[in-house]
């Protein structure tokens, strides 16, 4: 098969693999020199202040933002502005977002069922069989025929999660996914995403849950302005970070959270 | 006091108890609506008082003192406190089907009949196969409708000049095709002035400030005058197809804004979670943006179906008989001339729109509490 072959082809390519990244927001320079490779199977939590373009380079993956220097392969294909590429990388690229983004107006299992069906072709059948399996695993499959706006918080990021992981994604990205939620909510999507990460997804996750980080991340990537500050396994970077800023940020941060 | 004693720990829970009398209820309603305080009691007594003395009046008029038959205006001249429906009644068929020949006017009856059936079809939410009812509604019936309408010597159906269409069923039809060309045509130009082409924006935004810069009666007469000058000689645009063509494009300007309304209110969140799930832009259009952006707008389009509707009385300048150009010509019949009779007929064509523009305005209302019930 084609396909396999094609796998096998990209068998020892990384995931993901940044290489001398820049973007610009008009003259604001959002990302500057990012060189960050992500092994198949790795999650990787960043972290930083905001407007340390954390957000910017996860939306970079799978081009809801465009870089304009250096260059972004994805699972072995290079991002440009070719639209077939970008599309390629999008049906394996899933994304979680901070306000969930579901789409009000179907159900649940609308929301689940729309790009298996419209961009993988699968028939509607087979479709809701997946979306129900995979909505049982982040449970809330008794939500299922439920319009995105009478759920929880905590249930509308993990139906937003099912979605993603409908398309069987290699890669998931996390952009604060539990920034918008209330208190008591919080757990609930962080064990959704630990149990994904003990099944071997590769993930990018962008948050500001230390814990997580702590107990998840293979690699922890601390970014402020626009720059790769550090990136450490999270054992050693809790413990002895090197960098001064990487010191203050965490000293901050965990003064908060203690 | 010692800090101790500012502690406290539920014990019992509170228990639910049923909301106090006078805060629901009619009376309550009343309370609050009608007799809120002096002055608003006031007025609530002043204008019931004026509708108990009005009513009476108006009913009687419409009815027990109305002339109901007559073979000429003699009586109705004669009885001026009364409404004079016999003529209505007399000029029925003229206002129904303009000077469409008499021996071929069940065409028309059967064709809205037809059509009405795949409307309701269509507009009845929990109807069975409504993609069905789309399909029948939007490519067979046009075709049928203009075997029926227009003739057609295959089927043995005699041709019918369009010069010889008119009243309530031109009224209907130029409505009817207004509504079905003018919203997609809107859609399409509310997404090419959101395009991130240059040229097709360019042209969306240069054809709708065009048309809304422009009176309808303008754009009527330059579809009655401009549209021959554009095609070749032999394809002489029908003269009533002219004027439809005039409602179509200027109905479709303010839709395409009013949708544009709708595409702008949607967060940026929805197109790229559309995106982050590789849907082509054709689909996240078509399955995740319109469907929100256009049950968002619903109350502005069907506003815009409403003056459509009016706007179908304007037809006439160019020629066309509609309904209300038809009920003029009934009233100038000198045999039918008289005060009460050409009142009666205005009530009577008021009415008419009446009906069906509330009607639409609470098909919208509807369809507005049924959309919301489900998704808040």
């Amino acid at each position: 098969m084609s396909s396999s072959l094609a796998d096998a082809d990209r068998s020892d390519e990384a995931a993901i693999r940044f290489s001398g990244v820049h973007k610009w927001y008009g003259s604001f320079h959002v990302l500057r020199n990012i060189n960050l490779t992500v092994g198949r199977g790795e999650r990787i939590v960043v972290c930083g202040p905001s407007g340390s373009g954390k957000s910017t380079l996860i939306r970079c993956v799978n081009r809801l933002e465009e870089h304009q220097r250096g260059s972004i392969v994805v699972d072995g294909v290079e991002l440009t502005d070719d639209i077939k590429r970008i599309d390629e990388v999008r049906r394996e690229v899933g994304m979680v977002f901070q306000n969930f983004n579901l789409f009000p107006h179907l159900s649940i299992l609308e929301n689940c069922t729309l790009a298996p069906i419209w961009v993988r072709k699968m028939p509607r059948g087979e479709a809701e069989e997946l979306a129900s399996k995979l909505l049982a695993r982040v449970r809330i499959l008794n939500q299922a025929h439920k319009y995105p706006g009478q759920l929880s918080g905590g249930q509308q990021q993990r139906a937003a999660i099912a979605r993603a992981l409908c398309m069987t994604p290699k890669i998931m990205l996390f952009d604060e996914p539990t920034s918008s939620l209330d208190p008591e909510m919080v757990k609930e999507v962080l064990d959704t995403m630990s149990e994904l990460a003990q099944e071997g997804m590769t993930m990018i996750v962008v948050t500001h849950e230390m814990g997580f980080a702590r107990q998840v991340a293979d690699r922890i990537v601390f970014m402020d302005l626009g720059e790769i500050v550090e990136v450490n396994a999270p054992l050693p970077f809790f413990q002895h970070p090197q960098h001064e800023r990487t010191k203050l940020f965490l000293s901050q941060i965990l003064h908060i959270r203690h | 006091m010692s800090l101790a004693s500012l502690a406290y720990v539920r014990e019992a829970p509170e228990p639910e108890e049923a909301p106090p009398i006078l805060s629901s209820g009619a009376l309550a309603w009343a309370r609050a609506n009608l007799f809120s305080s002096i002055g608003s009691s006031f007025v609530t007594i002043g204008c019931v008082a004026l509708i108990a003395y009005l009513l009476p009046q108006l009913a009687a008029w419409a009815t027990t003192r109305a002339i109901w038959s007559a073979s000429d205006g003699a009586v109705c001249r004669q009885h001026q406190d009364g409404a004079c429906w016999a003529f209505v009644i007399t000029k029925w068929d003229y206002l129904r089907f303009g000077s469409y020949p008499a021996a071929e006017r069940w065409r028309v009856n059967v064709a809205e009949a037809i059509g009405a059936a795949l409307i309701i079809w269509l507009l009845w939410i929990n109807a069975p196969r409504r993609v069905w009812a789309a399909f029948l509604f939007f490519v067979v019936y046009p075709i049928l409708a203009l075997i029926l309408l227009r003739g057609s010597s295959w089927f043995g159906l005699p041709i019918v000049d369009t010069q010889l269409w008119g009243g309530i069923f031109v009224s209907l039809l130029t409505a009817v095709v207004g509504i079905v060309f003018s919203l997609p045509l809107g859609v399409l130009l509310a997404l090419g002035r959101r395009s991130p082409l240059p040229a097709i924006r360019l042209a969306s935004v240069l054809f709708i400030e065009f048309v809304r810069g422009v009176p309808f009666i303008t754009i009527l007469f330059m579809a009655n005058n401009l549209l021959p000058l554009f095609v070749p000689e032999t394809w002489t645009p029908d003269r009533l197809l002219r004027p439809l063509a005039g409602i179509v494009i200027f109905s479709a300007a303010y839709m395409a804004e009013e949708v544009r309304g709708g595409l702008q209110s949607l967060g940026r969140g929805q197109y790229e979670a559309a995106m982050a799930l590789g849907l082509s832009y054709a689909r996240m259009t078509a399955l995740v943006v319109l469907p929100q952006a256009l049950s968002l707008v619903i109350p502005g389009i069907v506003n815009n179906f409403i003056g459509l509707f009016m706007d179908t009385t304007l037809i006439s300048v160019v020629g066309a008989t509609d309904f209300l150009e038809a009920m003029n010509n009934a009233i100038k019949d000198p045999i039918w001339a008289g005060p009460t009779i050409m009142v009666t007929g205005y009530v009577f064509a008021g009415i008419f729109y009446f009906v069906f523009c509330f009607g639409m305005a609470r098909y919208s209302a509807h369809i507005e509490r049924v959309l919301a019930k489900g998704r808040k």
